[in-house]
């Protein structure tokens, strides 16, 4: 449950749902990407890590490929990775703080900051995996029971899974033919569909799951089980849990898109200086539809906006085709979706407040478990194993807790600049790309390729790491024109396509120069039978001096 | 370095790419396959209200991974059974 909860992260919670409720179809992406790619870890790295029996992703590179700039390097990707990551967590943070306060967004973001620096910087990192578990518990409690209300309001079925596939209550039409019948009806892509070319859609599904399995805070999780089978087990435990949830949110998407349009949209709206009651009651005297206290309460955090274009006071929410002509006037951001989700459906008041809690545990479970990664990147691989050797635990621990304080700091700033990034989900979305371009390669290979060498490792890695990168900065800030993507694979999936690049090159560095010493060789051939290299290792600590 | 017992290490690496290869080939059909490629073919078919090409791609192809794992564990434990790594 720990994996689960680590992983599990202010995206699953907070972004996903409402990304699917906008994207329809398009956000299979992110359940198919993020689940499957812990088949490719279960099968492909955490046995054979567990094997080798080092404790972090730097460790292991720098040992498998017998050099400390390979280590250097497997540290510069695991930071990276991690920072922006954490990025999308604050995000998430900044948005159920706000909304929950009612403050605006970037407040949020820094009470938010304030709370993860006590929890995971001063708490120490002990506690962290106890307090995980029961995070996930709180996680999966606040996201499935407002689930199963508004499933049972919906369709009259009380599984969110199956209310999916159900009818409309006291209707003979399918929910989601409905929702599609709603959604183009407005101007919008049928719900169903995706706008997204086929090639994109799959690349992005891809770079999400070798992302997945490539991402360093969860993979640490596997050094430490008793054995290469119970690693196996343990990341099937992970993803039964990650279903769980994962299985809930097209459908909460789904019913999130139809509350959400049923209850504002030809909707009057109410300003700020009114009466909400007196007003609210007038309008419906005369058969109007006021605009709902729960847009009135998120319309504070700024997450949400409305902007009266033609003048007639009623909230039209209308895409870009809409067959009566009208404009859009309404924003909503994503991420609002799950948190306000009970709100519009009218559920009691702790239906509401457990989803707060749910998706506060969700992002600082995932910002503890990154933290933990970041400091031990930045005090075990690169200060004492590389820079100062002859560190001391005291000193180590020093390093640990001030690497995390900054990681913080910086990640919040990040966060609220970050806003044209796009939601939290998308922020993370970078997160598993750069995994997937620069560490799964090598990690990869470095358990099924006996050949594979120090200099393919490094050539591999920056490939992937600068190849990414470069992309997803040059279209997200420089060039905004996606006609012009490579291929049309947006900055989301290109991670998949220089994850191919970077194994291509590795292998291709590999065979040009020298084959890794021999006892490199005996060293993956061990790894791949399990209780090999246990016994070796074990006799070799007793016949040390 | 007590009784050696002569371990088909060889063998047993090449059972193990075997089960492997055919797991992620069943991965790659659940997600990629009907959740993407084939995804309109299999639309001409419906899971209660919901398309199956779309159904997969948001909730079938989930279902598939976890029973994969899970069969993945049963399967190694009986490779390493087989080949005596374990007990």
């Amino acid at each position: 449950m720990a994996t689960a909860a680590d992983w599990m992260s202010a995206a699953s919670f907070l972004s996903m749902a409402g990304l699917i409720a906008f994207l329809g179809y398009g956000g299979s992406v992110y359940l198919m990407g993020w689940t499957g790619g812990f088949v490719l870890l279960a099968l492909l790295l955490a046995p054979f890590l567990r094997e080798f029996g080092k404790f972090t992703v730097p460790d292991f590179v720098g040992d498998r490929y017998y050099s400390t700039t390979a280590r250097v390097i497997a540290v510069v990707c695991t930071l990276f990775i991690s920072f922006t990551y954490i990025a999308g967590q604050m995000k998430g943070v900044g948005v159920a703080f706000s909304g929950f306060l009612g403050v605006p967004f970037e407040w949020g973001i820094g009470i938010g900051m304030v709370i993860v620096f006590i929890y995971a910087v001063l708490g120490g990192m002990k506690g962290v995996t106890y307090t995980q578990v029961a995070q996930y518990v709180v996680m999966i409690f606040a996201y499935t029971v407002p689930a199963i209300f508004i499933s049972l309001i919906i369709t009259g079925n009380a599984i969110p899974q199956l209310g999916f596939i159900s009818n409309v209550r006291g209707d003979e039409i399918s929910m989601l033919d409905k929702l599609n019948e709603v959604v183009t009806g407005l101007g919008f892509g049928a719900y169903t569909e995706t706008s997204k070319s086929k090639l994109d859609v799959f690349a992005i599904t891809g770079a999400l799951m070798f992302g997945t399995a490539g991402l360093p805070h969860v993979i640490v999780r596997f050094f430490t089980v008793r054995s290469a089978s119970a690693a196996r087990y343990s990341a099937g435990w992970a993803l039964v849990f990650i279903a769980l949830l994962y299985t809930t949110a097209p459908a909460v998407g789904a019913f999130a898109r139809l509350n959400f349009i049923n209850t504002v949209n030809d909707a009057t709206y109410i300003e700020d200086g009114e009466d909400y009651d007196m007003t609210a009651a007038a309008i419906v005297a005369e058969g109007g539809k006021p605009v709902p206290v729960w847009y009135k309460d998120w319309e504070k955090t700024g997450l949400l906006s409305y902007e009266d274009l033609n003048g007639d006071g009623i909230m039209q929410y209308r895409g870009p085709n809409a067959p009566d002509g009208l404009q859009n006037e309404l924003k909503p951001s994503n991420d609002i979706f799950v948190l306000a989700n009970p709100q519009i459906a009218q559920l009691p008041g702790w239906v509401v407040g457990l989803m707060v809690a749910g998706g506060l545990a969700a992002a600082l479970s995932t910002a503890a478990g990154l933290l933990m990664v970041i400091s031990s990147a930045v005090s075990h691989d690169l200060c004492r194993k590389t820079l100062f050797k002859d560190m001391n635990d005291k000193t180590e621990l020093r390093v640990a807790r001030g690497a995390a304080a900054s990681a913080v700091f910086a990640a919040g700033l990040l966060g609220i600049f970050s806003s044209q990034l796009g939601f939290v989900a998308q922020v993370v979305a970078f997160a598993f790309g750069l995994a997937a371009a620069s560490l799964f390669p090598t990690i990869f290979l470095g358990i099924f390729w006996k050949r594979m060498n120090r200099e393919g490792a490094i050539a591999s890695m920056i490939f992937g790491l600068v190849a990414t990168f470069t992309y997803i900065v040059y279209f997200k800030f420089v060039d905004l024109d996606p006609t012009h993507w490579f291929l049309g694979v947006s900055p989301e999936g290109i991670g998949f396509l220089f994850m191919l690049g970077s194994l291509a090159v590795g292998m291709a560095v590999s065979v040009i120069t020298a084959p890794p010493p021999q006892e490199i060789q005996d060293i993956v051939e061990d790894i791949r039978v399990p209780g090999l290299r246990r016994t070796l290792s074990v006799a070799q600590e007793h016949s040390a001096p | 370095m007590q009784e050696k017992i002569e371990i088909d290490g060889k063998g047993y690496w090449r059972a193990v790419l075997r089960l492997t290869l055919s797991l992620l080939a069943i991965w790659f059909l659940a997600s990629y396959g009907a959740g993407i490629l084939f995804r309109d073919f299999l639309d001409q078919v419906k899971i209660g209200g919901a398309p199956l090409g779309f159904w997969f791609a948001q909730n079938g192809a989930i279902y598939v991974f976890v029973v994969l794992i899970f069969y993945y564990c049963w399967a190694m434990g009986r490779l390493e059974r087989k080949f005596g790594l374990r007990g």
